[in-house]
């Protein structure tokens, strides 16, 4: 025996063989998983199963025994997990046809019957997804568009969250929540008329931007005009006689001066108001 | 598991006896077996002595005989193979309990310890002791780095179009900042909390803009709208029990989708032209009140001369307009009283007429630039 322990070659040999059988007879569940022993395929023990509002340190997380060869562990993920649900064509009573993505959150806190029932957790995703899917396309469809982008949401949203739990339930799973991620028009026709209903109600505005403008503007002119009037008949009123005179001496140089347009031909009678000296008279 | 534990008993006691190179301390040097170190999973060449350049290959024949006689195999030789390899184990062992069982845990981390598997304790920054290995594991965290989630940005090429209450859409980009609270709960609670994080932001979001005017969402609104994300979100994440801290939601970018930018470029233009006609009928009237003060000013003066001396003023005046318009003109004086005078007259030019400009066009309803 004294040889064999001074034999390094048997020796590693022997210990991997110990660590073999170590490895195969203990296992380190962490706090992330669960654990499902299986003897001969058949489930027989669960290690760190999920519990409600225990605190981490104190699960059934840790060093585990398993007898050595016979026994397999399936792991099974103690988190909160998410399935996504493929986007889904939703018609609102209103004949509006929506795009819903949607998800929902769950977590397996029944990993003997999710191994029994499903056997892997893609599995359950898959059972799941569809589900998500109908309930949500039911839930909307006895609903009106409008609804669907007001805080009534979250009733439907409850309503999809217990017919989902009951499924979920036969594969050991809890939903935790469900979310619309997104309510869009879908691409094509509904997408664009909403677009045009957009610009429409733009131009609109902007007519009517443009519209108030300008009647701004012109009774701001019309004020003006007043204003003007008012200084005038202020200052002219005082002799309206001598200020027909004084305008219409205005008016002629303006009408006669030389950088008029046009040519001006003067014929005086004789007569004329201004040549009276020029008469002698 | 600790194999290497296991080797250091089988150190046999047999220092003493004495090998080739003479006695030698109860504590050999490591790597000074002899022959240097050597391989010890290789036996020696059997047949020809002195295969390996070793000092002393008589007695290393020698032993190498006597190993032969005793054991039937081709062992190493005792003294050298027994001598390195439990020291090497023994080295390793130490390093790898050395770098196992110390952490240094930066002043913003958190190191989260297992035991086997389960949670034992959290360790604060600072020098950490911890069980070597296989028996302790401890996972770092980061918990003051703030963590930023880009949704839909200005440099993507698709739109994220959101519906607003109303029921128009906007192309909406937005950053949500967070970090850890609580390094047990994001270590143990959620699958993969980025991913998480970003669906539930995509989802608040989107049920917040649902609930608020197309006007707001553009603009108007958008602080409310962050923090009411921001609130959402943490009420959500909180159910989870993701251990995450919400710092904030930033909207990047809250634009009408392209499809319909030119209608809304349009309305930006109608103000300008709004605000153009303002302008405009202000400068009219700002021109107009200066004019007919200038004038009404004007006629005072002259009123107030001649109200001194009506009559001279008058004639003054007449003469001094008849002046100046009479003599830039041609004149003809027509003196026969009762005579019919020809006049030829000169051949009227068509006069370009002078069109008097408006001071305002009149605004055309609903055109173009």
């Amino acid at each position: 025996m004294s040889s064999v322990t001074r034999n390094p070659v048997i020796l590693a040999v022997l210990a991997t063989i110990a660590l073999f059988v170590i490895g195969s007879t203990f296992a380190i569940v962490p706090e992330t998983r669960q654990a499902v022993v299986l003897r001969f395929g058949e489930p027989v023990r669960i290690y760190n199963s999920y519990k409600p509002n225990e605190t981490f340190g104190h699960t059934g997380a840790g060093l585990k025994v398993r007898a050595p060869f016979i026994d397999q562990i399936v792991w099974i993920d103690k988190r909160v997990q998410s399935v996504a649900m493929e986007r889904q064509q939703v018609l609102s009573t209103d004949q509006l046809r929506l795009q819903v993505d949607a998800f929902a959150r769950y977590r397996i806190v029944d990993p003997r019957r999710m191994y029994i029932s499903a056997g892997s957790e893609e599995r359950v995703v898959d059972a799941l997804r569809p589900i998500l899917g109908s309930a949500l396309r039911n839930e909307l469809g006895k609903r009106r568009f409008d609804m669907l982008l007001s805080p009534e949401r979250s009733e439907v949203m409850q309503n999809i969250n217990r017919s989902l739990n009951r499924v979920a339930a036969q594969y050991g799973a809890e939903i935790i929540d469900v979310r619309i991620m997104r309510a869009d028009l879908p691409d094509g026709t509904p997408l664009q008329s909403a677009f045009q209903r957009m610009r429409t109600a733009r131009e609109q505005e902007a007519l009517t931007i443009r519209a108030e403008g300008a009647r701004r503007a012109q009774i701001i002119r019309a004020e003006a005009d007043a204003a003007a009037a008012k200084v005038y008949a202020a200052s002219f009123g005082k002799d309206p006689q001598f200020y027909d005179f004084y305008r219409a001496m205005q008016s002629y140089r303006t009408t006669f001066a030389q950088d008029s347009q046009g040519e001006t031909s003067a014929i005086l009678g004789a007569d004329n108001d201004y040549l009276r000296q020029f008469r002698g008279r | 598991m600790d194999t290497d534990m296991t080797q250091r008993p089988g150190q046999p006691s047999a220092m003493s006896e004495g090998g080739p190179w003479g006695s030698r301390d109860e504590e050999p040097s490591t790597g000074r077996g002899g022959d240097g170190p050597r391989n010890p999973w290789t036996p020696p060449p059997r047949g020809e002595p002195g295969g390996r350049g070793t000092r002393g290959p008589s007695a290393i024949d020698e032993l190498l005989r006597r190993a032969r006689d005793s054991f039937g195999g081709g062992l190493p030789p005792r003294a050298g193979g027994r001598a390195i390899w439990p020291y090497l184990l023994g080295g390793v062992a130490l390093i790898w309990i050395a770098t196992t069982s110390v952490h240094r845990i930066g002043p913003q981390e958190r190191g989260i310890v297992s035991m086997l598997g389960s949670y034992s304790r959290t360790l604060g920054p600072g020098i950490n002791w911890t069980l070597p290995a296989p028996l302790e594991s401890v996972a770092v965290i980061d918990v003051e780095e703030i963590r930023t989630i880009d949704l839909g940005s200005a440099g993507e090429e698709s739109e994220k179009l959101v519906l607003t209450g109303d029921q128009n859409i906007i192309n909406l980009g937005y950053s949500v900042r967070w970090n850890i609270r609580d390094p047990q709960q994001y270590a143990f609670q959620i699958a993969d909390p980025d991913a998480t994080i970003a669906a539930v932001a995509e989802s608040a979001m989107r049920a917040v803009v649902a609930n608020v005017s197309l006007t707001d969402a553009l603009g108007a609104g958008r602080n409310a709208i962050e923090s009411q994300v921001q609130e959402r979100m943490q009420g959500i994440l909180d159910t989870y029990g993701a251990g995450v801290r919400i710092q904030g939601v930033a909207i990047k970018q809250a634009d009408p989708p392209d499809a319909v930018n030119d209608a809304f470029k349009e309305v930006s233009a109608a103000q300008q032209a709004a605000e153009t006609y303002l302008n405009q009928a202000r400068a009219y009237s700002q021109q107009l009140a200066a004019q007919s003060q200038g004038e009404a000013a004007a006629f005072d003066k002259v009123y107030e001369e001649y109200r001194l001396a009506p009559d001279v003023t008058r004639r003054r005046m007449y003469y001094e307009t008849m002046e100046k318009v009479l003599s830039g003109v041609n004149k003809t004086i027509i003196e026969a009283n009762g005579v019919t005078p020809y006049l030829p007259l000169p051949a009227i030019r068509p006069r370009t007429p002078t069109a008097s400009v408006e001071a305002s066009p009149q605004p055309q309803q609903g055109g173009g630039q």
